[in-house]
C-alpha cells in the first residue's frame, strides 16, 4: 500500500498522469461555465427586490465557495506534506495558494461592486467581509513564506503550517453570519430545508459553482506540473523531458 | 441590465480578468522554467567538456 | 542588500502588514458590535450621547417623509417593539424599502434628533422572480418582516 501510494505520488508519474486529465476537466469548465453564464445572464428571472443586480450572484457566490474549498485543499495538502512527507502534496499546496487568492480577490471585489447598489457602501467592516478578507491576507502569507524561505523543505514546513493553522477561519467565515449581527445576509444555498432562492436562479448558480471548481482543477493541475519541474530540476526524469522540447 | 449595468459588468469584467490572469500565468512560469533548465543544461555540458579536455 | 536580506525585509513588512489589517479589522468589528442598538434601547437611553453608533431596525411603512426642496429625508425604524425617527440627508440604497431592514449609522444632533451619516439596506437571503413574490403575498405566505 505505502509503495503504491509512493509511486503514485511521485512526481514523475503524476507529469505524464495529469496531461489528459487537464484536457478533460478545461473541456468541461469551459462547456459547463459558458451554460452556466447564458442561464445566468440571459434566462434567469429579474429578481423581485434587487432587480438585475442580482445577477452578481453567478459570480459572487462561486468564487467565494471556490475561495474557500481551495484553502481547504491546501490546508489538507500541507498537512499531508507535513506528516507523510509526500513531496506531491507539498506541490499542490503550492500551486494551490496562488488560485485561491485570486478567487478571494474576485469574491470581495464582486461583493463590493454588489454592495454600493444593494446596501449603500462598497465596504463595511462586518464579521462575514472581515473574516473573508483576513482569508486573503492567510494566502498571501503562504506565498510570501514559500517565496521567501530558500530551503524547499523549510519552505513547505513553515507555509505549511501557517495555513493549517488559519484553517480555523473557513468555519468563522461561513457562520459568521449567524453569529454576528452582520449587513451581509444569510446561507440562500446551503440550508438543512428547502433553498431561499428561485429554481431558475439556483440552476445557474449550482453550474457556474460546478464550472469554476473544474476550473480550478485544471489550472492546480497545470501549476502543480510546473512545480514538478521546478523542483526536481536537478533530476533525471526533468532533464530528460527538457530535453526533448 | 435595469440600470446596474455598471456593477453586473463590472464584476463579469473582473471575473473575467482573474479568469485570464490564472490561465496565462502558469504558461508563462512554465516556459521561464524550462528556459532556465535549459540554460543549467548547457552550462553543464560545457564545464563537462572543458574539464574533459583539461585532462 | 542583497537578495535574501531584502526578502527578509519584505515577509517581515508583510506579516507586519497583515498583524496591524487583522488587529484593526478585529477591533473594529468589535466596535461595530459594541455600539449596536435597537430603537428601544435608544429610547431607553442606553446609546452613547457624544460618538455616533448604530440603530438597526425595520423601517416602518408610511413614515417616509422626504423635506422638500433637499435630498433629506425622515423615517421611523421599529424593532417591533418600539419606533424611533431617523433624520439622513443623501442617497439612499435601492433596497431601502418601508418594511425591509436597515442599519442607519450617526449620532444624536441638536434636540435629540438622531442624524444619520449612512443608511445601509439589509436585506434577506430570498431570491425569486417578481411573479412568484406577488403570488406568496396573494396567498399570505410571504414573510414581509425582513430578519435583523
Amino acid at each position: 500500500m505505502w509503495n503504491w501510494i509512493q509511486r503514485f505520488s511521485s512526481p514523475k508519474h503524476f507529469y505524464s498522469m495529469s496531461v489528459p486529465l487537464i484536457k478533460w476537466f478545461a473541456i468541461a469548465a469551459l462547456v459547463i461555465g459558458l451554460y452556466g453564464l447564458y442561464l445566468g445572464l440571459f434566462v434567469a428571472p429579474t429578481d423581485y427586490k434587487q432587480g438585475d443586480s442580482y445577477r452578481i450572484i453567478f459570480i459572487h457566490v462561486p468564487a467565494a465557495w471556490l475561495a474557500m474549498f481551495i484553502y481547504m485543499v491546501m490546508a489538507v495538502s500541507a498537512g499531508i506534506g507535513i506528516i507523510w512527507r509526500i513531496r506531491l502534496a507539498d506541490m499542490v499546496a503550492a500551486a494551490s495558494a496562488p488560485i485561491g487568492a485570486s478567487f478571494t480577490f474576485l469574491a470581495l471585489v464582486t461583493g463590493s461592486l454588489w454592495g454600493k447598489p444593494m446596501w449603500g457602501t462598497y465596504w463595511i467592516w462586518d464579521a462575514r467581509l472581515t473574516s473573508m478578507l483576513i482569508l486573503l491576507f492567510l494566502y498571501l502569507g503562504y506565498m510570501a513564506l514559500q517565496s521567501a524561505i530558500d530551503d524547499q523543505r523549510s519552505a513547505d514546513k513553515a507555509s505549511g503550517l501557517l495555513a493549517i493553522v488559519g484553517a480555523v477561519n473557513i468555519p468563522i467565515i461561513h457562520y459568521s453570519v449567524e453569529w454576528w449581527n452582520t449587513l451581509h445576509q444569510g446561507a440562500s444555498v446551503a440550508k438543512f430545508d428547502a433553498p431561499s432562492i428561485h429554481i431558475d436562479m439556483l440552476i445557474p448558480l449550482l453550474l457556474m459553482a460546478v464550472a469554476f471548481k473544474l476550473f480550478y482543477a485544471t489550472m492546480v493541475l497545470v501549476r502543480t506540473r510546473n512545480e514538478s519541474l521546478y523542483r526536481d530540476r536537478n533530476r533525471r526524469w526533468v532533464r530528460e523531458i527538457v530535453e526533448k522540447l | 441590465m435595469g440600470g446596474y449595468a455598471f456593477f453586473v459588468w463590472g464584476s463579469y469584467a473582473v471575473a473575467l480578468i482573474v479568469v485570464l490572469g490564472n490561465i496565462v500565468t502558469p504558461i508563462m512560469q512554465r516556459k521561464k522554467v524550462i528556459k532556465r533548465i535549459k540554460r543549467t543544461i548547457k552550462r553543464e555540458s560545457i564545464e563537462l567538456s572543458r574539464s574533459n579536455q583539461g585532462q | 542588500m542583497n537578495k535574501r536580506s531584502r526578502r527578509k525585509v519584505l515577509v517581515l513588512a508583510l506579516v507586519f502588514g497583515v498583524s496591524i489589517a487583522t488587529v484593526l479589522g478585529l477591533t473594529a468589528l468589535e466596535e461595530n458590535m459594541l455600539f449596536f442598538f435597537s430603537p428601544t434601547q435608544v429610547n431607553a437611553g442606553e446609546a452613547p450621547q457624544e460618538r455616533s453608533f448604530r440603530v438597526g431596525g425595520l423601517v416602518v411603512p408610511g413614515s417616509i417623509n422626504r423635506l422638500p426642496d433637499s435630498l433629506t429625508v425622515q423615517f421611523e425604524v421599529t424593532d417591533n417593539a418600539e419606533n424611533m425617527t431617523v433624520e439622513y440627508t443623501g442617497i439612499l440604497p435601492d433596497l431601502f424599502r418601508e418594511g425591509e431592514g436597515i442599519v442607519a449609522i450617526g449620532s444624536f444632533a441638536a434636540g435629540g434628533r438622531f442624524v444619520a451619516d449612512e443608511v445601509l439596506a439589509k436585506h434577506d437571503e430570498n431570491y425569486m422572480p417578481p411573479e412568484v413574490a406577488d403570488a406568496l403575498k396573494a396567498s399570505g405566505q410571504y414573510d414581509y418582516s425582513g430578519k435583523m
